[in-house]
C-alpha cells in the first residue's frame, strides 16, 4: 500500500504547478486549466485522507469540488469568450480597466 | 384687571400680525385704536380704584403666573400698580392712543400690509413699554424694557429698504445692548445683596440701611442700572442712537423716541427711588451726566437744520434736566417732568410730521418758512408746544422744569444748577430758531419737490405754493395735545404760588421704602434723607418761599430771554445769525457736527471692531482655524486615498497573488505558532 506521504508529494507538487501556471501563463484559458490542475491537488489530498482514515467524508467532498469545478470552468469559459469579444486579446494583462 | 392693561395692546398686535394683509386699512387702523382704548380704559379704571384707596396704602398687585423658581431665587410673574405705575401707565395708554389715531392719517399713503405691519409694531411696543411699567420685579420690567427696544428697532427700521433707515435701527438696538448689559449685571448685583428682586422687598431692606458714605456694593449697583438707563434713556455717554432714531415715521419718534420708551430710564430710576437715594455717589453721578447731557445736546440743538433732529436733541436734552432732577433727589419733580414732556414733545414731533406731511418728506428747516398762513393748526399748537417746553409761565413745561431747578438750587447743588439754567434758555433758543424758521418769514424753495423724500415717506404732493394743513384725525390729536401741554401743569402747581403740589404727594408713597413709616427715623422722602446725608444738620427749606419766587421769576425771565434772542437772530436779523456763524466757524461746525462724537466713536470702538474682526476673526480663525479643520480633514481624506489607492491596479494576477499571499500568510500562521 501506498503510504500517505506519497499522496500528499504528489498533491503538493500539482497544486504548484497549477499556481505557477495561474501566475505565468499570458493566456486566460490556460490560466483556467490550472485552476482546475489547483483543485485535483486538492481533490487527491481529500481523498488521500479519507482512505488512510478509512472515512467517505474525503470522497464526498471531492464530489462537491468536481460539481463547483464543472460550474465555474462554464461560467469562466463565458467570461472568456465575453472578453475576447471585447477586446481581441486573450492575455489577461490588458484587462486592467477596473479601477479607480 | 391689570393684566388686561398690557394684554388688548398685545392682542392688537396679534390680530395685525395674522390677519393684517387681508385686513382694509380702516379695519386694521381701527383694531390697533381700540385696543390702544381699551388698555387706556382699563388703566383709567385701576388708577381711579387706586385714588380710591387710602394715601399710604395705595397699591394693587396682580399674580400672573409663577415664572422663575430656582433655589431661592423665585421671581414671580407679577404687575402691581402704584402712584408712580399709574401716572406712567395713563401717559403711555393716553398718549399712546392719540399718536395711534393721528398715524392712522399719517401712514395712509402706505399699502395695506405695511400699514397693518406698522400698527401691529406699535400696539407690539405699548404692550411691552405697559409691562416694563407694570412690572413689580427687575426681571419683569427687563421683559419689558428689552420688548421696547425690539420694538423701537423695528419701528426705527420701519423703511427697511432705506438704507440709512435700517443704519439707524441697527445703531439703535446696538447701543441700547451696551446699556442693557449693564441693567443685567446691575440686577445681578441687586440680587447678591439683597437675595430679592421684588422692587418692594429690596427697597424695604435698603431703607433700613443708612445711606452709603463711600462707594459700596449699593452704588456699584445703582451706577450699573443707571449704565442701563443712559442706554434706554439717550445719555451720555449712550445718547448717540437717538438723533438718528428719526429715521422711522414721525409718530413713533414722538410716541418712543420722545414721549414714552426714552423715559424708562428715569421711570427706573424712579421705581429705585429708595435704593438710589442710598447711593449719594451713584445720584451725583446721575446728576452730572444729567446736566452734561443737557448742556451738550442743547448746544448740538441750536444748530441742526433737520426739524426732527433738533427736537431730537431737545429731548435728550430734557431727558438730562429729568436726570438732574433724579440727581438731587427731586423724584417727583423728575417725573413730573417726564409727564409734562410726554404731552409737549409729542406735540411737537406730530406737529413736525404734519408739517413733513405737507410738504411731502421735506424735513429741512432752511427749505421751509412761512407756513403760518397755510398751516394754521399745525401753526398755533405747535407754538403751543414750544412755549411749553421753553417754560413760559403758566404753562405746563413752566411748573415742571422750574420745579426741578428749584429743588436743584435748594438742594444746595448751585453749579448744576447754574448749567441747568443755560440749557433751559438753549432749550427756548433753539425751539424758536425752529418755529421762526418754519413758520415765519419768506417760503423758501416752494417750487422744491422730494428732495429727501423717504421711501413711502407720507404726504401728498405739495404741487405749487398750495399746501394742506393736517387732516382731521391728525388736526384733532394735535390740538388735544396742545390742550393737554397747556393744562397738564396744573395737577403740579407749587406751594408758594397757591398749588397744592398734588402730584408730589400722590407720587411721594412710591419713593418710599414700603413699611417704613412716613414719620419715621429715616426719612420720608428719599430726597430728605439724602439732603441729611449731603447736609447733616440741615434741611431741604434752605430757602424761603422768596427765595423760590424769585427763582420762578428769574427761569420765566429765562425762557423769555431764550425767545427774544431767537427772535432776534431768526426773526428780524438773519444775517446777523449768518455772520456770527461765520464768524465762529469753527465753533459752528463742532456743533453742526455733533462734537465729533459719532466719528469718535467709530474710530475708537467701530473701527477697531471692524479690523479685529476682519484681521484677525476672519482671516485668521475662520479662514485659517475653521476653515482650517474642516478643508484640512478633507485633504487628509484626499492624500491618504492617493497612497491607498495605488493597490487597486485593475490587474488580475495582482489580485490573485495578493489573495495567496494572503492565504499562505495565515496558514502559516496557524501552522507554525
Amino acid at each position: 500500500m501506498v503510504p500517505l506521504g506519497h499522496y500528499l508529494m504528489l498533491s503538493a507538487v500539482l497544486f504548484a504547478t497549477g499556481t505557477m501556471g495561474v501566475f505565468l501563463r499570458r493566456n486566460v484559458i490556460t490560466v483556467l486549466l490550472s485552476i482546475e490542475v489547483m483543485l485535483n491537488a486538492v481533490n487527491l489530498a481529500f481523498i488521500a485522507f479519507g482512505r488512510t482514515m478509512g472515512s467517505v467524508d474525503g470522497q464526498v467532498i471531492m464530489f462537491f469540488v468536481v460539481t463547483v469545478a464543472a460550474a465555474e470552468a462554464a461560467v469562466g469559459l463565458a467570461l472568456v469568450i465575453a472578453l475576447f469579444r471585447h477586446r481581441e486579446s486573450l492575455n489577461p494583462d490588458v484587462f486592467t480597466s477596473l479601477k479607480w | 384687571m391689570l393684566l388686561l392693561i398690557p394684554s388688548l395692546p398685545f392682542l392688537g398686535f396679534l390680530v395685525n400680525l395674522a390677519m393684517g394683509r387681508r385686513l382694509s386699512k380702516t379695519a386694521s387702523g381701527a383694531v390697533a385704536c381700540a385696543a390702544m382704548f381699551g388698555a387706556f380704559a382699563a388703566a383709567a379704571w385701576s388708577a381711579w380704584s387706586l385714588v380710591q384707596m387710602p394715601a399710604d396704602a395705595r397699591g394693587i398687585v396682580q399674580q400672573v403666573a409663577p415664572w422663575i423658581e430656582s433655589g431661592t431665587l423665585s421671581v414671580p410673574f407679577t404687575l402691581r400698580l402704584d402712584p408712580l405705575g399709574a401716572l406712567m401707565t395713563l401717559v403711555v395708554t393716553g398718549i399712546g392712543f392719540l399718536i395711534h389715531v393721528y398715524s392712522t392719517a399719517y401712514m395712509h399713503d402706505e399699502r395695506d400690509s405695511e400699514y397693518a405691519r406698522y400698527f401691529s409694531y406699535l400696539n407690539l411696543f405699548a404692550a411691552f413699554m405697559l409691562v416694563l411699567v407694570l412690572g413689580a420685579s427687575f426681571p419683569v420690567m427687563f421683559v419689558g424694557w428689552e420688548g421696547v427696544g425690539l420694538c423701537s428697532y423695528l419701528l426705527i427700521g420701519f423703511w427697511f429698504t432705506k438704507q440709512s433707515a435700517s443704519d439707524a435701527g441697527k445703531k439703535a438696538f446696538i447701543v441700547n445692548r451696551v446699556g442693557d448689559f449693564g441693567f443685567l449685571l446691575g440686577m445681578f448685583v441687586i440680587w447678591n445683596r439683597f437675595g430679592s428682586l421684588d422692587f418692594q422687598e429690596v427697597a424695604r431692606q435698603a431703607g433700613q440701611l443708612p445711606p452709603e458714605a463711600a462707594f459700596g456694593v449699593l452704588s456699584l449697583g445703582t451706577l450699573l442700572l443707571f449704565v442701563g438707563a443712559t442706554g434706554k434713556s439717550a445719555q451720555i455717554p449712550l445718547y448717540v442712537w437717538l438723533p438718528d432714531a428719526m429715521e422711522g415715521p414721525t409718530p413713533v419718534s414722538a410716541l418712543i423716541h420722545a414721549a414714552t420708551m426714552v423715559t424708562a430710564g428715569v421711570y427706573m430710576i424712579g421705581r429705585n427711588a429708595v435704593l438710589f437715594s442710598h447711593a449719594p455717589e451713584t445720584l451725583a453721578v446721575v446728576a452730572g451726566i444729567g446736566v452734561a447731557t443737557a448742556l451738550m445736546a442743547g448746544t448740538i440743538g441750536l444748530v441742526q437744520n433737520d426739524i426732527k433732529r433738533v427736537l431730537a436733541y431737545s429731548t435728550v436734552s430734557q431727558l438730562g434736566l429729568m436726570f438732574v432732577a433724579m440727581g438731587v433727589g427731586a423724584f417727583a419733580a423728575g417725573i413730573f417732568h417726564l409727564y409734562t414732556h410726554a404731552f409737549f414733545k409729542a406735540l411737537l414731533f406730530l406737529g413736525s410730521g404734519a408739517v413733513i406731511h405737507a410738504l411731502a418728506g421735506e424735513q429741512d428747516i432752511r427749505r421751509m418758512g412761512g407756513l403760518r398762513k397755510e398751516l394754521p393748526v399745525t401753526y398755533w399748537t405747535f407754538l403751543v408746544g414750544s412755549l411749553a417746553i421753553a417754560g413760559v409761565p403758566l404753562l405746563s413745561g413752566f411748573f415742571s422744569k422750574d420745579e426741578i431747578l428749584w429743588r436743584t438750587f435748594s438742594g444746595g447743588h448751585t453749579f448744576v444748577w447754574g448749567i441747568a439754567v443755560v440749557a433751559s434758555l438753549l432749550t427756548a433758543i433753539y425751539m424758536f430758531r425752529l418755529v421762526f424758521l418754519t413758520f415765519h418769514g419768506e417760503r423758501r424753495n416752494a417750487g422744491h419737490e422730494h428732495a429727501s423724500r423717504s421711501p413711502g415717506a407720507p404726504g401728498h404732493g405739495s404741487h405749487g405754493g398750495h399746501l394742506h394743513d393736517a387732516p382731521p384725525a391728525m388736526a384733532i390729536v394735535l390740538i388735544l395735545l396742545a390742550v393737554g401741554s397747556v393744562f397738564a401743569g396744573y395737577v403740579g402747581v407749587p406751594a408758594v404760588v397757591g398749588g397744592g403740589n398734588r402730584i408730589e404727594h400722590f407720587l411721594a408713597p412710591s419713593f418710599a421704602a414700603p413699611g417704613v413709616d412716613a414719620s419715621g427715623e429715616h426719612g420720608a422722602s428719599p430726597a430728605e434723607a439724602l439732603s441729611e446725608a449731603e447736609h447733616p444738620g440741615g434741611s431741604k427749606g434752605e430757602g424761603g418761599p422768596g427765595e423760590e419766587l424769585g427763582l420762578m421769576a428769574f427761569s420765566s425771565g429765562v425762557a423769555l430771554a431764550g425767545i427774544g434772542i431767537a427772535a432776534y437772530f431768526f426773526l428780524r436779523r438773519r444775517d446777523v445769525a449768518g455772520r456770527l456763524a461765520a464768524s465762529f466757524s469753527g465753533v459752528h461746525r463742532v456743533l453742526l457736527n455733533k462734537y465729533y462724537v459719532d466719528e469718535a466713536y467709530d474710530a475708537a470702538i467701530v473701527q477697531p471692531i471692524k479690523r479685529v474682526s476682519e484681521r484677525v476673526l476672519w482671516r485668521v480663525v475662520d479662514a485659517g482655524v475653521i476653515d482650517g479643520a474642516v478643508n484640512g480633514a478633507g485633504s487628509f481624506v484626499n492624500g491618504a486615498s492617493a497612497i491607498l489607492r495605488r493597490l487597486q491596479t485593475g490587474s488580475m494576477r495582482a489580485y490573485a497573488l495578493s489573495v495567496f499571499v494572503g492565504a499562505v500568510v495565515i496558514l502559516g500562521y496557524y501552522v507554525w505558532r
